[in-house]
């Protein structure tokens, strides 16, 4: 499916302006409009984090992740996605990643916002690079 | 042949280097052997994904002059 105004990943390079993101999933058709903000946390595996920084192979990254829009707009009967992702340093408390879905129900929304944040996080070509609160830092890489 | 390699996360930081240009001769996983012993990545093949000229593409994939070659880790955002 061709991907448009109203299906749209980005990365982003200075802060995610949610309510901006919010007002772009504005649409007389839809009654759900459901949101997914992924927010960076001071804890991980029971260490304290300071910041972190996400690295992506930004070509690929921005073409997959417009992938997962349009099959998540394919998939499910929802109206407008947008989704944002954050490179860069980052602090505790920033959002790290936007997930917007707008949909004539509600069901369809809460799927399609599930499909998109989880498909991000296992397939986007982004890495994390958390620093903690000792001044150690290690990339995280699931297993 | 010659590829141009980038690389990301981890396995930058054990290159030393963003970018490398080498000569190799040989199949994709062979390639991935070579620079592991060279660089010490810790990362076996099958944590990871290769992508060339800027899509996924299967370890079957063959090489061809002037490649650009990416080895992901396992990715973590969102």
């Amino acid at each position: 499916m061709p991907s448009s105004e109203s299906t749209t990943f980005r990365l982003n390079d200075h802060g995610i302006d949610v309510a901006g993101l919010r007002r772009r999933l504005e649409d007389p058709h839809c009654g759900a409009v459901v949101g997914f903000d992924g927010v960076v946390r001071d804890h991980h595996g029971g260490r304290a984090v300071s910041e972190l920084r996400y690295e992506a192979y930004a070509e690929l990254a921005e073409r997959e992740g417009q992938a997962i829009v349009d099959e998540a707009r394919a998939r499910f009967a929802v109206r407008r996605i947008v989704a944002e992702h954050r490179v860069g340093l980052l602090a505790i408390g920033d959002v790290a990643v936007y997930v917007g879905v707008a949909a004539a129900h509600r069901d369809a929304a809460f799927a399609a916002c599930r499909y998109v944040i989880d498909e991000i996080k296992s397939r986007v070509p982004i890495w994390k690079h958390e620093h903690y609160a000792d001044g150690a830092a290690e990339w995280i890489h699931p297993d | 042949m010659r590829v141009h390699l980038r690389y990301f996360a981890s396995l930058r930081d054990a290159a030393g280097v963003d970018t490398e240009v080498v000569e190799h001769l040989g199949d994709a996983s062979s390639l991935y052997a070579d620079l592991s012993a060279r660089h010490g990545f810790m990362m076996p093949r099958e944590r990871v994904r290769l992508a060339v000229n800027g899509a996924v593409v299967p370890w079957t994939q063959v090489l061809g002059d002037g490649d650009e070659v990416v080895f992901l880790p396992p990715v973590s955002g969102g």
